[in-house]
């Protein structure tokens, strides 16, 4: 792949977490008995008419918003296709006028990624295919599940501005944090409530001209995400350089056998034959409703890792992990209270995989303290916050209950003293070596006295040990 | 009786619901093999409904104002339990889980639904002929059809089968069929009457409203199902005009332009008006102007362009309102190998000939590389239309046109020649792109001895004063349609 260029656009759906269905009063619910969730609505019965959901509307909107896209006056167009699971046999969505136009999305590393729109669209049904192994062509029946079939969905149409696998695991994982945020979705993949299709070209590094894009269907997961790019790629890299061109198709990713596979060639590409929706009215925002809008948004992943990375002074990609894990209240509040920002951000990382629990600012700020202070070891502190993860407390009283007690600094030097006695050749290698040699050596002589102590010692303090001793050969 | 009266001696415990519609059951079953207006007659819902109208008055209640009133409609409105075809095959079997909203408001109002009427399949045509279930003919003439789509009834209350139905107007649906049996029909502003419920031709144009036998049954209709529905997203946010107070106001003042282009009066208008329809306008615009309106000449110049328009329009919004007949969920299945060959094969067994034509002209202009020249084109006369209404209205209060070109047609006629039959429709068909009201007022004979009728047009929102033209022109006419069995 040296010399090639990988360029990715990602066109995105997710699931609306409204109460009821973008165009019907029926429920908007994951899961339920087939064909429980429907009216003459979105079964698309004849006389039926569409009603638009303003709860979607909003949703769409705190969307536009998070991704820096102007919101904007639209209309709704009819997508006519005909599929068993789509009940009127045409899908209204967004087409010449979407409610959102450009904007874009920050990635961790600072870098924006183009946002072309994000328009508002109802769901289909979902097939089951009976027989035949569930494949549609050797099916002897299929049934049609229309619960799923109204369903709100936002679709981001994202630009052509990722270049690897990594940096589409990248979008995609800060778009859904975004969306979970601002409460427009769950962004469960497993659920299929967000769904991704992912356009992929190749080119020479340093052409600027885009290659022809095959568009990869059927991705479930971020990991399928990063294997189906992987592929397509290295396919399309495969065809030039073996004097083939790439043609342009619609390619379904296969899990199982890690290939992406033809689903449909260019020629066979339906005519959508879009036109206005005649049975609803186009939506104009109005910007007193964007302010509000706008005002009650909360605060988005990528301002929360700022303003973590600030307090912190580190890189705000270095503060991803605990803003995903929604820690940074938490571990701003210890650090207000004037916990060392180091340690706190090691324990959220580390430690608390699982979320607070019991956990509060204050008993965290006081955890710190003693750690810092000497008061525990580092391996007490982990065993100590566990507890009051599980349970909350004061962490003095905790530590107490484990009979976790500072050792005295004499104490330990002894005990180094002792151990440098009986392992002269691994001293010699501590005092001559390098500094590569010199770390080695250290952790040896601190798992001794760990080992020694149960753990009871500090590591920190048997290093400035060693470091003393070795100055004052 | 008019609607009316009817409704009048119910509410006063005069005279039973039932004795009415048992009444019109029986007027039912004398013509209805000749003229064949209904698809079905529900015969026992509509004595059962009768009875609990009579049983409200009993208990000192009141049913409504539409009390113990028969009221037919057409076939593409749903109707819960109750078949619903549209006059087609596609929709064998099909009973709608859900009434449409016009039908929950006549039940408000205490009418009692007599039956479903013949149409043209998918309301696409102008003599219901286009039936899947064979033609309505015309009660003034049985060798003439009743015109469409809306024959089934119009025809029902020119025979007195019921004093009162719905039908639905796209391109002059209501209009034409009223026009050419001599009674009373309405296509309100659109957005006036919910759409909810009714099977959708082309929805943009659709629109519900009354046949009846004289101008004031057709108000106290009209109030009766219009207003404000929040399933219908294109529906006004008013509530029902009052048009029953003001039908006695006359027409002194008024502004009235006889749009000349649709008339067969202008130099750029259209050809093939007969003589005696423009006869009979002439001598409308002369009892308007007897009454102390401003008669004059107006200019409506893309109304000629209406037609063509209207024939990219309506199919393309048809072809995508009809891709839901699939054999999937309900009506007609015709199995097959696979899915698709079973989509297929429904609809090809399921639609007729014109219903076809149109699916494909609609599917033609919404097509790559040819939407602009077609759709956007038409979209852009509708819009010149628009204007060159808003024109004219700077400078009148109405508009007079006749409502067809010519009187009933025989059965048979233009039925193999589709560009012969949408000309039927010119006259009718700028109201439905402009989205205003118009409707048909029976004016005298023509020399056949066929009905005539008259078109008054308003702007948006405009029935009352429409409706007090009407009421004038009713009355210089000789008063209230007869019907066969009113004598």
């Amino acid at each position: 792949m040296d010399g090639w260029e990988v360029v990715i656009g990602l066109e995105v759906h997710a699931e609306l977490a409204t109460a009821t269905k973008l165009f019907s009063g029926a429920r908007n619910e994951f899961g339920g008995e087939p064909n429980t969730n429907v009216d003459p609505v979105s079964l698309g019965l004849p006389g039926s008419l569409p009603v638009l959901n303003e709860k979607a509307v909003e949703l769409a909107i705190r969307v536009g918003l998070a991704l820096n896209c102007s919101v904007q006056a639209s209309e709704f167009a009819r997508k006519n296709y005909f599929y068993p699971d789509m009940p009127k046999d045409f899908q209204i969505s967004q087409f010449d006028q979407p409610i959102n136009g450009e904007g874009w999305l920050e990635l961790p590393d600072g870098r924006r990624i183009g946002i072309e729109r994000a328009h508002l669209e109802e769901d289909t049904g979902k097939s089951t295919h009976v027989g035949g192994g569930g494949r549609i062509h050797e099916a002897s029946y299929s049934l049609v599940d229309y619960n799923r079939a109204g369903v709100p969905l936002i679709e981001i149409v994202g630009k052509p501005d990722l270049r690897s696998g990594e940096d589409a695991r990248a979008y995609v994982s800060e778009l859904r944090s975004i969306l979970v945020a601002i409460g427009a979705s769950d962004g469960k993949m497993e659920e299929g409530s967000m769904r991704v299709d992912c356009n992929v070209s190749v080119r020479p590094v340093g052409e600027d001209e885009l290659g022809t894009r095959c568009e990869v269907k059927n991705i479930n997961s971020l990991r399928s995400l990063g294997r189906a790019v992987t592929y397509e790629s290295r396919r399309q890299v495969d065809l030039i350089t073996s004097g083939q061109k790439v043609d342009q198709q619609t390619r379904h990713w296969n899990e199982e056998d890690g290939r992406t596979h033809t689903l449909r060639s260019k020629e066979e590409a339906f005519d959508y034959r879009y036109f206005p929706e005649p049975d609803l009215v186009p939506v104009a925002p109005s910007a007193e409703w964007i302010d509000e809008i706008r005002a009650a948004m909360p605060l988005l992943p990528g301002e929360r890792r700022k303003r973590l990375a600030g307090e912190a002074g580190i890189q705000p990609a270095a503060a991803a992990l605990t803003v995903e894990r929604g820690l940074d209240d938490l571990a701003l509040a210890a650090m207000d209270l004037g916990a060392d920002p180091e340690r706190v951000l090691v324990h959220v990382e580390n430690n608390l995989a699982d979320g607070q629990g019991a956990l509060t600012a204050d008993a965290f700020s006081a955890l710190v303290a003693m750690e810092t202070g000497g008061v525990l070891t580092a391996t007490q502190a982990k065993t100590v916050l566990a507890d009051l993860v599980d349970s909350g407390g004061d962490p003095a009283a905790v530590a107490a209950t484990h009979g976790f007690e500072a050792m005295d600094t004499s104490e330990l030097e002894g005990l180094v003293d002792g151990l440098i006695a009986e392992n002269p050749d691994d001293w010699e290698a501590f005092v001559g070596g390098d500094e590569g040699e010199r770390k080695k050596k250290s952790g040896f002589f601190v798992g001794q006295i760990m080992k020694a102590t149960r753990g009871q010692a500090d590591g920190r303090v048997v290093n400035e040990i060693l470091e003393r001793l070795a100055d004052g050969v | 009786m008019s609607a009316l009266s009817l409704a009048a001696s119910v509410r006063s415990g005069e005279r039973s619901a039932r004795g009415i519609v048992e009444e019109h059951l029986a007027a039912i079953a004398d013509g209805e093999g000749e003229i064949h207006a209904f698809n079905l007659v529900t015969t026992d819902a509509a004595l059962e409904r009768a009875d609990r109208v009579d049983a409200v008055v009993a208990q000192g209640g009141d049913p409504g104002p539409l009390a113990g009133v028969p009221v037919a409609l057409k076939d593409n409105m749903c109707t819960r339990g109750v078949p619903t075809t549209c006059g087609s095959l596609i929709l064998d079997g099909w009973r709608p889980p859900y009434d449409a909203t016009v039908v929950e408001r006549l039940d408000a109002a205490g009418a009692v639904i007599i039956g479903k009427t013949n149409m043209d399949e998918f309301a696409m045509g102008s003599s219901t002929e286009n039936s899947a279930f064979g033609p309505t003919l015309n009660p003034r003439d049985t060798t003439r059809v009743p015109g469409g789509s809306s024959g089934g009834s119009a025809a029902a209350v020119a025979a007195g089968f019921t004093p009162l139905s719905l039908g639905s107007d796209t391109g002059g649906s209501i209009r034409q069929p009223a026009a050419l049996c001599g009674v009373v029909g309405v296509k309100p502003t659109y957005g006036a009457v919910s759409r909810y419920g009714l099977v959708a031709f082309a929805s943009s144009l659709d629109q519900i409203g009354p046949f009846a036998r004289n101008v004031a049954d057709a108000a106290l209709l009209l109030e009766a199902v219009a207003g404000h529905d929040p399933l219908d997203s294109t529906s006004i946010p008013v509530s029902a005009p009052d048009l029953l107070g003001v039908l006695d106001r006359g027409v002194e003042g008024l502004r009235v332009g006889i749009i000349e282009e649709i008339s067969g009066s202008g130099p750029t208008g259209l050809e093939g008006f007969a003589p005696d329809v423009q006869s009979r306008l002439a001598e409308a615009a002369e009892a308007l102007a007897a009454a102390g309106a401003v008669v004059e000449k107006a200019s409506v110049p893309s109304t000629v362009f209406g037609l063509s328009a209207y024939y990219v329009i309506a199919p393309a919004e048809a072809s995508s309102n009809l891709a839901r007949f699939d054999g999937v969920r309900f009506g007609l299945r015709v199995d097959a190998e696979n899915t698709v060959d079973m989509n297929a094969a429904t609809r090809t067994a399921g639609f007729g000939d014109e219903v076809k034509r149109r699916i494909m002209l609609g599917t033609y202009a919404l097509s790559a590389g040819y939407y602009d020249a077609y759709y956007g084109k038409s979209q852009k006369v509708r819009t010149l239309i628009v204007e060159d209404f808003a024109r004219a209205y700077q400078s009148f209060d109405l508009l007079l046109s006749p409502t067809a070109p010519t009187t009933a047609f025989p059965i048979g006629e233009k039925v193999d020649d589709p560009m012969l039959m949408y000309l039927n429709d010119v006259c009718t068909i700028p109201s439905n792109l402009a989205g205003h009201p118009a409707m048909s007022v029976p004016f005298g004979v023509g020399d056949d001895g066929l009905p005539v009728g008259v078109q008054v047009l308003a702007p948006a929102n405009g029935e009352p004063s429409m409706f007090r033209a009407a009421a004038v022109l009713e009355a210089a006419a000789g008063g209230s349609a007869g019907s066969r069995h009113d004598s």
